[in-house]
């Protein structure tokens, strides 16, 4: 599939239509989701027919997506489509609007073909905790596509949408994203606005962007990013010139950090001299490589799963079968109603995270682990805020190992929180995250490698990723893809 | 620490969810694992640490998100209850609320 740039200029020259462009990434879709699972709902007539209208528009060839297809993840609210979050309990609902993120990707002309499968509320790394079953990894079909959201990076991977949204409240975003071989890239905390993304961990959630190339995750952060009066939480900081910004070279004396023991104990040999490669690309690149210490990033894991099932259990508190999605039947009074509601509707995990929370925030234990969590995350802020000190960007792996199989994890809850060791850390410190395929395992599955960035550096992010992507370019295609489907 | 099979059902009253008996045995064990788990941050002197609150950066916490509070369009009461699973006469209808 061509980038987005390419694209959009051959349907502002009118060498293709978005209609013909739109039409063979749905056809590739449909074709694909039997055998990968990525969506839940493919918009067929909706998609179309708003690409007829970028046809007909006087504006297309200023329109940044113009005739785009776009996946979403289905815990984004669009307007005329469902949003089921993977559980059985939303219904599925369908929102009555749209998501800022979504209502700017219309406005820039892109074009949402459907909504892509994820674990149930965004809790899972393996996708195995959808209730519409799980989403396959493109490179394997025995294999998980990482999580939540799978079905966005799938649907990448595969060639079937040049860019997708995803939700990245512990990893969400770059895990799957290195699993499947894409970019996947998580934003400062206030980047984009959080209205209409369903609310999982309210101080943690980022909606993110999977793409195959750092040049077309720009394009799309370009047009969702920046203040929103919907979602308090978005900060007033200009959004810079991301596309400019990314073909920009790195500064002499460009600093990456490397924290030693991020690389020890529990890390694949394989992910290891991958990462350690990327750091000779770098090197070769003219950075300086620099030793950092997180000391407390070896408690970001702890500390994740005390603050993040604490605000998932206020947050899904709202689903009780009053105003939208499921209701159970036979439930004689309203208490039992809610009860059976929410009993037959979530799935085991969800209903594990939201009685964790339940437990750290209940009388007696609220100061011995919810309270004692915040101040750990505080020193875990203080940690890069004293890291980037002493370098520009820090590079780690995105995941410990490639993607793994169906059911290794799925009876372990701790061996699976495990997973997001890498990537937590950005989450409970707000900062910016990039995952970069950078390799092959010698079973044929992608690498990634994490780069994160002090608060609003998502240009320097996307500069340090291109010029990797440059040198060492990620040609390797899975073995499922739109066009061995054709 | 470990949780118990009453300490379970406890937090699954809380918490408004009606579990079975496998569950109630499942989770004791797992949320036990998982609390045990995350007590390695008992070893972190934080007593002169101030909590952070919330996810904000510095200049997500100066951004001022007060606006004229001021009339405006929302939903309405017909859309409010397209997805309602039991909406009667303008209303979210119940069970009933007392026995």
């Amino acid at each position: 599939m061509e980038s987005i740039p390419n694209l959009t200029s051959s349907i502002a020259r009118g060498e293709q239509t978005a209609r013909a462009n739109v039409e063979s990434s749905i056809k590739a879709a449909e074709n694909l989701n039997k055998s990968l699972n990525a969506f839940l709902q493919i918009d067929r007539e909706g998609a179309l027919q708003r690409a007829d209208e970028i046809d007909k528009s006087p504006s297309k060839d200023t329109l940044p997506l113009a005739g785009i297809p776009i996946a979403i993840k289905d815990n984004i609210c669009v307007r005329g489509m469902q949003a089921s979050c993977g559980s059985r309990i939303l219904g599925p609902y369908h929102p009555p609007y749209n998501a800022t993120a979504i209502e700017r990707l219309i406005k820039a002309g892109g074009v949402i073909i459907g909504k892509t499968n994820c674990d149930e509320f965004a809790m899972g790394s393996s996708n195995e905790n959808s209730a519409f079953g799980p989403v396959k990894n493109p490179w394997d079909l025995t294999r998980v596509p990482g999580g939540s959201s799978g079905g966005s990076a799938a649907a990448v991977a595969a060639g079937l949408v040049p860019a997708a949204l995803g939700s990245d409240t512990g990893g969400s975003v770059r895990q799957p994203a290195a699993l499947c071989g894409v970019i996947g890239f998580k934003p400062t905390y206030g980047r984009i606005s959080r209205y209409g993304l369903v609310a999982f961990g309210s101080s943690l959630d980022q909606i993110g962007v999977f793409a195959r190339t750092t040049g077309d995750a720009a394009a799309v952060l370009q047009v969702i990013s920046g203040r929103d009066s919907h979602d308090a939480t978005t900060a007033d900081v200009p959004v810079p010139n991301y596309i400019g910004e990314t073909e920009k070279n790195l500064e002499k004396g460009f600093r990456l950090g490397v924290s030693r023991a991020l690389l020890g104990e529990g890390l694949d040999e394989e992910v290891r001299a991958a990462i350690e490669k990327a750091i000779e690309t770098y090197r070769d690149l003219g950075v300086e490589i620099v030793d950092i210490e997180l000391p407390h990033a070896k408690y970001a894991i702890a500390v994740y799963y005390i603050i993040a099932t604490a605000e998932a259990s206020s947050n899904l508190a709202r689903y009780d079968g009053v105003r939208y999605g499921f209701r159970a039947e036979d439930a004689p009074g309203l208490r039992d109603m809610y009860r059976k509601t929410r009993n037959e509707g979530f799935g085991a995990e969800v209903k594990r995270r939201i009685m964790l929370g339940t437990y750290v925030l209940s009388a007696g234990y609220y100061d011995a682990y919810y309270l004692k969590a915040q101040k750990v995350r505080a020193l875990l802020r203080q940690d890069f805020a004293n890291a980037f000190k002493r370098c520009d960007l820090i590079l780690t792996p995105t995941t410990p190992t490639p993607a793994f199989r169906f059911g290794e994890k799925v009876d372990d809850p701790l061996a699976m929180y495990l997973n997001d060791i890498y990537t937590v850390t950005a989450n409970l410190s707000g900062v910016p995250g990039i995952s970069v395929p950078c390799g092959l395992s010698s079973e044929g599955l992608p690498i990634g490698l994490q780069l994160l960035g002090p608060y609003w550096s998502e240009s320097t992010l996307f500069r340090a990723a291109h010029a990797y992507e440059t040198v060492n370019p990620f040609t390797a295609r899975p073995r499922i893809n739109a066009d061995s489907a054709a | 620490m470990s949780i118990s099979e009453s300490d379970i059902e406890k937090i699954a009253q809380l918490a408004h969810l009606d579990i079975t008996d496998d569950e109630r045995k499942m989770f004791a064990a797992q949320i036990s694992e998982i609390v045990t788990y995350v007590e390695q941050l008992n070893a972190i002197d934080t007593s002169n640490v101030e909590p952070a609150l919330g996810g904000l950066t510095p200049e997500g916490e100066a951004t001022q998100s007060d606006r004229a509070d001021e009339v405006q369009p929302s939903l309405g009461q017909k859309i409010a209850l397209e997805e309602a699973p039991d909406p009667a006469s303008e209303h979210f209808r119940v069970p009933k609320v007392l026995a």
